[in-house]
Order: C-alpha cells, then structure tokens, then sequence
C-alpha cells in the first residue's frame, strides 16, 4: 500500500515536469511530428491486420450463434458494428498498443535513464521529462482517437468481406444492420475513450522507463511494469468511463 | 571557483558521503579519486546538482545551488558542461546534432551560426569528418571526444568529468586529458574531473582530493601524492607491482 501510495506521488511529481511550458515551441513540434510517426502512424499496419480479422470474426460468431429464424440477420450487421465501436476499437486496441508502444516509450527511455542521457539532458538545464515525455502523451492523446475510426472502419471492412466471401448472411442484410439504430454519440465516446487510454499508456509507460534503474535487466522490467500497469489502468478507467459517458 | 561545505549524503540511511569540504579554483585541473564505490561518482553528482546532499552548501561563485530555485538551477546549468562516463551521447542523434543539442535549446543562432560552433568544437576536439556519424559507429575514445565537444559547446564555465578514461587504452587516456587541460587553461575554466587512472592524476591533476569510504581523507598536489603518509592513499596509489617498484625509486 506504502509502495502503490509512492509511486502515485512520484507519478503526480514526474507529470508535474512534463506539464510545462515546453523551453522551444519548435522543438516540441518537431518531436511532436517524430513521436506521431513512431507511436501512432507505426501502428497502422498491425491495428489494421487486427481489425480486418476481428471484424470478421465477430461477424461469424455472431452469425452461428444467431439461429432463432425470428431474429432478422441484418442483426448480425448491427452487432458487429456494436461490438466494434463500443469495445473492441478503443479498448482491444489500447491493450495492443499498450503491448506495442508502451514496451516501446518504456525501454527507450529507461535505455536513456541507465546510459546518463537523461543526466546529460538535466545537466544541460533541458527538462529531460517535458522533452522526451510530453510530445509522446500529445501525440498519442490527439491521433490515437483517429486510430480507433481506421480500426472501426476496417473491422467493418473485414466484416463485410467475410460476407461476401462465405454468404453467411446477404451483403445488404449487412449494410442494413450496419445502418440499424446507427448512434453517432457511440463514435464520440470511443475517441474519447481511446484519447484517455492514450494518455493512460504513453505517460505509464514513460514514467516506468524514466525511473529505471539496474542495467538492461532493469530496462526489461521497467518495460514489463509499464504493459502490466497500463493494461490494468485501461480496463479500470474502461469501466469508470463507461459509467459516466454513456 | 566552485565551494562545498561540509556535504553530506545517504542512500537507504547508508552514508556515501561523509563531512566533505572542498574548493576548486578556475584555471585548474582537480581530480578527485578513490576506489570503486568510495563515493566519488556520487560527490560529483552531488556537486553539480544531479543528487540533492543531506546536509551541506556547494557554493558556484556566489550562488548557493543548495538554495536555488528551479529556474535559477536551470540557469546555473547552462553554465556547467559535464562529460559522463560512458560518454552519454544521445543515440537518437548524429555527431553534429548531439553538439547542437544545448545551441538548440538556449541560443538563438542561425543554422549556420550553430554548424560554425559544431565544426569548431570538433576540430577542438580533434575529430573532423564525423558530423553525419551516429554515436555506436565511433570507437569510444571518439565518443569520449565527442562528449567533450558537446560539454564546450556553450563556453561552460565549470566542467564535470566523470571518469573521462575508463575503458581507453593509455595512449587514448593521455589523449583525452591533454586535451581537458588544455581547454581548462584555454578557457579559464573550473574543471573537475573524477578518476582511478593514477596516470591522469600525475599527468593533469593540478589539485587531487582523495575519497576514502565517503570521507575526503587526503587532499595536495600531484607531487605530494607519491609521497604522503596517509596509508588508505598509499594502498590505493600503490596498488599495482608496477606502482610498488615505482615508490622503490622515489
């Protein structure tokens, strides 16, 4: 308890550094467009792979476990689409990207801490935290959101192609249930959710790595903390949001 | 002139550093040494600031960096160049920008105005031809050289050197301290370097302090070394075979 308690006040204190005025606009905009590339456009590929297949998938299940003939199948469109913009495009992909670019930030930034680049940065009278730190949180908090609509659109993609590939249910009895009861508000509240998890899995991720210690071994658990916590923290802060969004 | 007034500083209730006062003047080379684990890495991190000491004052002319503000430390930084044991070069960056690191943040230069320091901090530093090379392509005296062109970049009034010879052959070593002294008496600047290599003490160290379990336990010149009477400094200082037929002869 003691622990936890400490590492949410050296936490807070490390966010308080990164959350200033950056020393050079320029440079921050500069870094801002290097970490947008590296987080966020990276991930493109291996969100798109998972969506295509997922989206598939849930069209299937839901399909076989749809027998009731009184169940219109234009509801296995409606459920997909449901399931693709209420869970799986924020909260599946935030535990992927926590995996990708959580273990990313953590072990490049704790390779810095254990090689005294950080030190080297501090000495200089750089704020070490509001360089490395705050163009990662940016970036990640304001595109993350467009990673949900790419995810949520190719899993209706995915959804559709297995339709048209097996016959399960008629392509237009899909798009009919994708276009069933369609709520805009849910898109809202899954950008939103994906910009918390954003937040939630750039600043674990560096404040592991920035205060990590013990070589290479150190790096290694720093970056297994920093996936742990912040898997852990999506799912809790999934429920809180769900609660008080929708 | 840098000043520290009796520091203290403890890891886990464990002491590192015990009752240490020191001054070191500009113009000149100061060497601290000791042991593995004596304490000086943690002396010197102390005295630029990087650990905060228990107890103490570390005086920069008239600033006292124990009682500066943030803002005021990052200021005092500006004027401080350190070069790190394993060089701590930045990997993400090239030659040339890891010396434009600190112009890119404190100075309004232009492009050209900066590519005119990196190349003369360079060929300060004897390297040339290497703007473009990352830092795990150059062989680590080179990085070692590097370091110490970025540490110069912004004309450092005081300059940290931990360690700047561990793991360079002794011809790289002596290298690398003339080259230190030479920009210390160059520059006027206060230089603290932190070392074992008892070749660097006799080669550069216009003053040498020497670091026993925490405790500054011996403090003179180079010269004075072979021939003081404390027992910790002779144990250190003669520790090889080499060491020992050499003391024969003085």
């Amino acid at each position: 308890m003691k622990k936890s308690l400490q590492l949410i006040g050296e936490y807070y204190l490390l966010m308080r550094q990164v959350f200033q005025k950056p020393d050079k606009g320029r440079i921050f905009w500069k870094q801002y467009a290097v970490e947008s590339q590296k987080l966020i456009l990276d991930s493109i590929p291996i969100i798109g792979i998972i969506s295509l297949f997922i989206g598939a998938v849930i069209v299937i299940q839901t399909a076989n476990n749809m027998g009731n003939p009184f169940i219109p199948k234009m509801y296995v469109g409606y459920m997909a689409r449901e399931c693709l913009v209420l869970e799986f495009c924020s909260t599946m992909i935030a535990l992927v990207l926590a995996g990708k670019i959580g273990s990313n930030i953590a072990s490049e930034i704790g390779s810095m801490r254990i090689t005294e680049q950080i030190d080297a940065m501090d000495m200089m009278g750089v704020n070490s935290a509001n360089y490395l730190i705050l163009p990662k949180i940016a970036a990640s908090v304001t595109l993350s959101p467009f990673l949900m609509l790419i995810s949520f659109f190719l899993g209706l993609i995915g959804g559709a192609a297995i339709v048209i590939f097996t016959g399960i249910i008629t392509y237009s009895q899909y798009i009919d249930g994708l276009q069933f009861a369609f709520k805009v508000f849910y898109i809202y509240y899954s950008m939103i959710k994906m910009a918390v998890f954003g937040f939630l899995i750039t600043s674990v991720a560096a404040f592991f790595g920035y205060y990590a210690t013990g070589g290479s071994l150190g790096v290694g658990r720093s970056s297994t903390k920093a996936i742990v916590v912040s898997s852990v923290l999506i799912l809790i802060f999934d429920l809180v949001l769900t609660e008080l969004i929708l | 002139m840098i000043k520290a007034n009796h520091l203290y500083k403890s890891f886990d209730g464990k002491p590192v550093l015990s009752d240490i006062s020191i001054e070191y003047k500009p113009g000149e080379c100061s060497l601290i040494i000791g042991a593995s684990g004596s304490g000086k890495t943690v002396l010197l991190k102390t005295l630029v600031g990087l650990y905060k000491p228990d107890g103490g004052e570390i005086w920069y002319e008239n600033k006292l960096l124990t009682a500066l503000d943030s803002k005021s430390k990052k200021e005092l930084h500006k004027e401080i160049g350190m070069l790190f044991q394993g060089s701590a070069l930045f990997d993400f960056a090239t030659v040339e920008e890891n010396v434009m690191f600190p112009m890119n943040f404190f100075t309004d230069w232009s492009l050209e105005q900066k590519m005119e320091r990196v190349n003369f901090c360079l060929k300060r530093v004897n390297l040339e031809n290497v703007n473009k090379k990352m830092p795990s392509e150059l062989s680590g005296g080179m990085q070692k050289r590097v370091g110490i062109a970025r540490a110069i970049a912004l004309n450092p009034k005081y300059l940290f050197c931990d360690e700047p010879n561990s793991g360079l052959d002794p011809s790289t070593s002596i290298l690398i301290d003339n080259l230190i002294r030479e920009i210390t008496q160059e520059y006027g600047i206060t230089t603290v370097i932190n070392t074992h290599d008892m070749n660097s003490v006799l080669e550069i160290g216009d003053k040498v302090g020497f670091i026993y379990s925490g405790k500054l336990l011996w403090e003179g010149s180079s010269r004075d070394i072979l021939k003081s009477e404390c027992r910790e400094l002779n144990d250190f200082v003669f520790a090889s075979k080499m060491a020992k037929l050499l003391k024969s002869y003085v």
